[in-house]
């Protein structure tokens, strides 16, 4: 008896400091021993062979065409202007104004229905489908059953996910928090000075080094003489909780957020400790103004990190950007936009807050093959003479949407939960009447009667 | 990984449902997978509720006729058969499919969804659109963007065009006309992309 314990826990040793030295102190370095990369070559060649045999399977089927990201449904992208245009042209009746014809509802059923079977908003909030499998079993969709190889290798893959990977990745992740907490209580004892300072730094991103090697992340980064500087506001699209630990690979930030109780809490108030976050206590956070304010005096202090801020409110599912919120665009400071998208061949990383909740979606992350993403840095954007902070967004929106090939919605993420206002169908039916009564007709319309 | 098959054992009658409405065996699945998503308390139908929530038909003007289409007067709930069955009208014709003169008139053919929309405008069911009907229809489109005058003069102009047996109403036969040069295969479908 004594003896197996004997042997368990020196293996265990072992397994530890082949962690400690392959594994932490590189990230402490910020050095890669290549382990990742390589893993993520023989992940893709067997993915492609995957996909080929599943293609050959499929071959009996009719092929269908390969599909955009962005839907099911084919759809016109033209204005309710020019698709009802288009309908009246072949009305036999001449149009020298405005009117109404009959055929004018066709566009309106067809995009009533077009909703019906595919809505732009809801298809946010829910995984992106694959165009081929990843041999996951949750990204399963429409892919059948094609030979006893590939389920051999899905059932290695399995195998190497839940039994190899996952341990190792949990104990990873536990001592990449520890570090954290422990780190940052030993710099708060320091007294102020620039020695702290670069001790914290150093201190966070080792954390968060370790945490990406949790997740097999591999993140390569783009323009990086853009990088955010110093009292300035760093605005990124917002897919999971992970985008901190991706973005925090590269750079020290300051976060934003709510006070948290239990482990959450515990990590917020040591971090505080080094250098100044910004955490508001829920009371706090409705009242814009307070709000407003505290970020405002963190980036007038030139020595405090740029905050990090995710302006849409809620995760979308990295196929598109919605609104952002005016917020943090009205505090004044430079921002400094950051597009983040993930590869969704290698593991989902969106964050369904309504399906999942938080444990259980770092389990699925964590038996993922890997997190593979690309950031790309933009130059940075300032407040135009005459923009109001709602213009600002959308140009800052528009930017991170087009560099990160991500559709640019104007939907507010808030619809997850929430109904639509009235005042957006007022506008479709401001639009419409406008084409049959005309637009100089609007003054005598405008009023109860 | 055997997921296609299963999911199509779950549903029942769908051999007859495929039959019927044309569609195939993947766009069944997915117009499956989507009533399961709008359906979200899980009681295997869909109430006018659950097609509210949908953002872009809240906005739409003709939001509610859209909404009420799927449901028959008096019913309160529309199970997965009447929900692919009225989204069958807007499939694109198959010109592929040989025209066998004993099968019935295909649900998604020109005069069916004429029909359909016909039955829309007209309010009171009584095979014409009258121009009370007319009148509703548009002042629920525009609710309070135009004035009664406004409206008035529309509905008229609009019947004086589209009757022709004077009348003072639309039939299905003068409404068919009137719309004979419109693509509607093209305007009235939904093209799956996959």
């Amino acid at each position: 008896m004594e003896g197996a314990w004997d042997i368990a826990s020196v293996l265990f040793q072992v397994w530890l400091s082949m962690v400690v030295v392959l594994i932490m102190l590189p990230a402490m370095f910020g050095v890669s021993l290549g382990f990742t990369d390589l893993y993520i070559k023989v992940l893709v060649k067997t993915l492609e062979w995957a996909t080929r045999r599943i293609q050959r399977g499929q071959n009996e089927q009719p092929t269908l065409p390969s599909q955009s990201a962005n839907g099911i449904i084919e759809k016109d992208d033209g204005s309710m202007e020019e698709e009802i245009g288009e309908l009246r042209r072949s009305h036999p009746k001449s149009l020298a104004g405005a009117d109404f014809t009959l055929c004018d509802v066709f566009y309106f059923w067809k995009k009533g229905i077009e909703n019906i079977v595919e809505d732009q908003v809801t298809q946010r909030f829910t995984s992106e489908e694959l165009v081929s499998w990843n041999l996951l079993t949750r990204t399963n969709n429409n892919f059948c059953y094609i030979s006893v190889r590939v389920t051999i290798i899905w059932g290695l893959g399995v195998f190497i996910r839940y039994c190899i990977l996952l341990p190792l990745r949990i104990t990873l992740a536990a001592i990449g928090l520890s570090w954290l907490v422990i780190g940052t209580t030993l710099v708060g004892f320091l007294p102020n000075s620039n020695v702290k300072n670069s001790l914290s730094d150093l201190v966070h991103i080792t954390c968060y080094r370790i945490c990406a090697r949790g997740l097999s992340a591999t993140i390569r980064y783009h323009n990086k003489e853009n990088r955010p500087q110093k009292g300035g506001i760093c605005v990124a699209n917002h897919t999971s909780p992970i985008d901190i630990v991706i973005l925090a690979n590269d750079g020290c930030y300051a976060m934003v957020g709510q006070v948290h109780g239990g482990l959450m809490g515990v990590i917020q108030r040591s971090m505080v400790r080094s250098c100044p976050h910004v955490w508001f206590e829920r009371s706090e956070m409705k009242d814009r103004n307070t709000v407003a304010k505290r970020l405002k005096d963190h980036i007038a202090d030139k020595t405090k990190l740029p905050i990090l801020i995710f302006p849409e409110g809620t995760c979308i599912n990295n196929t598109s950007v919605m609104m952002f919120k005016k917020g943090s665009f009205e505090i004044g400071g430079t921002i400094y936009p950051v597009a983040i998208k993930y590869d969704p061949q290698f593991g989902d990383a969106f964050w369904n807050s309504a399906k999942y909740n938080m444990v259980s979606y770092l389990l699925r992350m964590m038996t993922s093959w890997a997190i593979v993403c690309n950031v790309w840095y933009l130059p940075p954007m300032n407040l135009k003479n005459g923009e109001d902070a709602v213009l600002f967004a959308n140009r800052v929106k528009s930017a991170i949407a087009n560099q990160g090939g991500l559709v640019d919605l104007s939907w507010d993420g808030g619809l997850k939960r929430a109904k639509v206002k009235d005042s957006y169908k007022e506008e479709q039916q401001k639009m419409y009447s406008s084409m049959i009564v005309g637009s100089d007709c609007h003054e005598n319309s405008v009023g109860p009667t | 990984m055997g997921s296609t098959n299963s999911t199509l054992i779950k549903i029942p009658n769908v051999e007859e449902l495929m039959q019927e409405t044309g569609f195939s065996t993947a766009h069944i699945i997915r117009l499956h997978d989507r009533f399961k998503e709008l359906d979200k308390e899980r009681r295997g139908y869909l109430c006018p509720r659950d097609f509210e929530a949908i953002k872009g038909l809240a906005i739409n003007p003709i939001g509610d006729r859209i909404i009420g289409a799927f449901f028959s007067p008096g019913r309160e709930t529309v199970d997965f058969y009447t929900f692919v069955r009225i989204l069958a009208h807007f499939r694109p014709a198959d010109n592929s499919r040989p025209k066998e003169s004993s099968s019935p008139e295909p649900i998604n053919s020109r005069t069916n969804k004429l029909k359909f929309v016909f039955q829309l405008y007209d309010l009171d069911k009584d095979g014409k659109i009258s121009r009370i009907d007319l009148l509703k229809v548009l002042r629920g489109m525009l609710e309070m963007q135009v004035t009664e005058e406004q409206l008035d003069s529309i509905v008229d102009r609009t019947i004086q065009e589209a009757d022709l047996d004077g009348d003072d109403a639309i039939s299905f036969e003068e409404f068919r006309k009137s719309l004979e040069k419109v693509n509607i295969d093209h305007k009235m479908s939904i093209r799956f992309l996959r």
